[in-house]
């Protein structure tokens, strides 16, 4: 065998080995809401579900890049140190946040219905919150980043067609405005919702 | 407050800028606060406890009262298809309302969706207005009835003065059938099942807010836009740049 030919064959593999390990954003979600599905409905104190919860989230959900978001034009006039100090403090909130929100729900059944592939980088995934008796369907999509296919990250849930990213990165802006334009009132805000 | 732009009509993008939640100015934060914390008071003493309650009544119950309150809308739907230019939905939706009143016993039972009926979306005087170019001025919350924006609430007078038929057969004409007392009861469990349908969220949202008036605030204006728009895709309303400039991978 000539050095060309091993040389197609270490492309063909390498090509092959990554789409062996490229995950679908729509396999992805469905696998991430069974894991909480299942953590929902086990057995066990609040706290170990909440516990578990967070592992979930630390694994699927890209916490840096919706904190990058959720400042919006606020984090380009950041120092790294500030920078470090929000990342620090919106992981905590983002995490308690989260667990906090899911532990509400009993065993939720949420179907994955389609896709959409936006670019390289997004796709959004369509699901459907299934209803019951008291509460009625919801629609859920998820707005996957998939610059690495191996390893896609959720990076926001629209619900009913609202985007909670958006709502967050308003709702950080409207602390900021609210004092004058000063990031440490954000950092108490998070701090305090984070501790209590 | 209300600014207008007569050819943004015809343009599908102006519309989307206009109604862009960020674009609408909190010019009067200070009472919107308050008529905030005020609505939140009597929310806590009223609306919650009742949805809540609500939410246990059986199925069909609750599904009839949803039923019977979004035929009545259709009165005021109707026009502002007209007025929208959008026809066919004009059509479409007196046929459901006729359907749905005789067949469907007063609204109570949707036939017109078992037909095969395309999905109903509400209009109202607030989105013509935005669909002809008028932009939604500041942002309102009043109190007792809630978010709204100066364009909004302005074209909601039209609802007294002739635009809405339930309020002209119930308030304003003594027509022996209606009487001011349904119009109004119309009005609160209308606001007591759109409570009890978002009980979990609303009380979710406000427990995991650390600005729960910003969070409501942002809500209400994504979703007014994507009612202009008549859109539920994210991706036609979101600008992703704003995304894209972030990479963490």
């Amino acid at each position: 065998m000539n050095l060309k030919k091993i040389f197609i064959l270490l492309i063909l593999f390498t090509l092959n080995l990554n789409n062996a390990f490229s995950i679908e954003p729509d396999i992805f979600v469905q696998s991430t809401v069974n894991r909480a599905s299942d953590v929902l409905s086990k057995n066990i104190p609040k706290q170990e579900k909440i516990a578990e919860l967070k592992t979930i989230a630390k694994e699927t959900v890209d916490i840096k890049g919706v904190g990058f978001y959720s400042l919006g034009v606020t984090r380009k006039n950041l120092n790294q140190d500030q920078i470090n100090k929000f990342l620090e403090l919106f992981e905590a909130y983002f995490l308690k946040s989260f667990s906090s929100r899911l532990s509400e729900y009993t065993n939720p059944e949420i179907d994955v219905r389609g896709k959409k592939v936006l670019n390289e980088n997004y796709t959004i995934v369509n699901s459907i919150l299934i209803g019951t008796s008291i509460r009625p369907e919801v629609k859920i999509d998820w707005r996957i980043y998939t610059k690495n296919p191996e390893s896609p990250l959720i990076r926001d849930l629209i619900i009913e067609g609202l985007s909670l990213a958006r709502t967050q990165k308003e709702e950080f802006a409207s602390i900021i405005n609210s004092n004058d334009g000063n990031i440490e009132a954000l950092f108490k805000a998070l701090k305090e919702f984070s501790n209590n | 407050m209300i600014s207008l732009n007569a050819y943004a009509g015809s343009d599908g993008d102006i519309v989307l800028k206009k109604n862009k939640p960020a674009e609408i100015n909190d010019c009067f934060e200070n009472f919107n606060r308050a008529s905030f914390a005020l609505n939140q008071a009597l929310d806590g003493v009223i609306f919650q406890p009742v949805a809540k309650a609500y939410r246990f009544l059986p199925s069909p119950v609750k599904a009839g009262v949803s039923n019977s309150l979004e035929n009545i809308s259709n009165l005021v739907t109707i026009p502002n298809n007209i007025l929208q230019g959008e026809y066919k939905k004009a059509g479409v939706n007196s046929g459901r309302f006729v359907i749905n009143s005789t067949v469907g016993v007063l609204g109570l039972i949707n036939v017109a969706k078992h037909m095969g009926f395309p999905e109903y979306t509400k209009e109202d005087y607030g989105q013509s207005l935005a669909t002809m170019g008028v932009g939604p001025g500041c942002y309102l919350v009043l109190p007792v009835i809630g978010p709204s924006t100066a364009r909004d609430a302005s074209a909601s007078v039209l609802n007294f003065i002739g635009g809405d038929p339930w309020y002209n057969i119930t308030v304003i004409n003594d027509t022996h059938y209606f009487s001011d007392f349904d119009y109004y009861m119309s009005r609160i469990m209308s606001g007591v099942d759109f409570r009890a349908k978002n009980y979990d969220a609303i009380e979710n949202l406000e427990k995991n807010s650390i600005d729960f008036y910003a969070s409501v605030k942002s809500l209400y204006l994504q979703d007014r836009q994507q009612k202009i728009l008549n859109t539920d895709k994210i991706i036609e309303t979101q600008n992703d740049s704003d995304w894209e400039e972030i990479e963490t991978q």
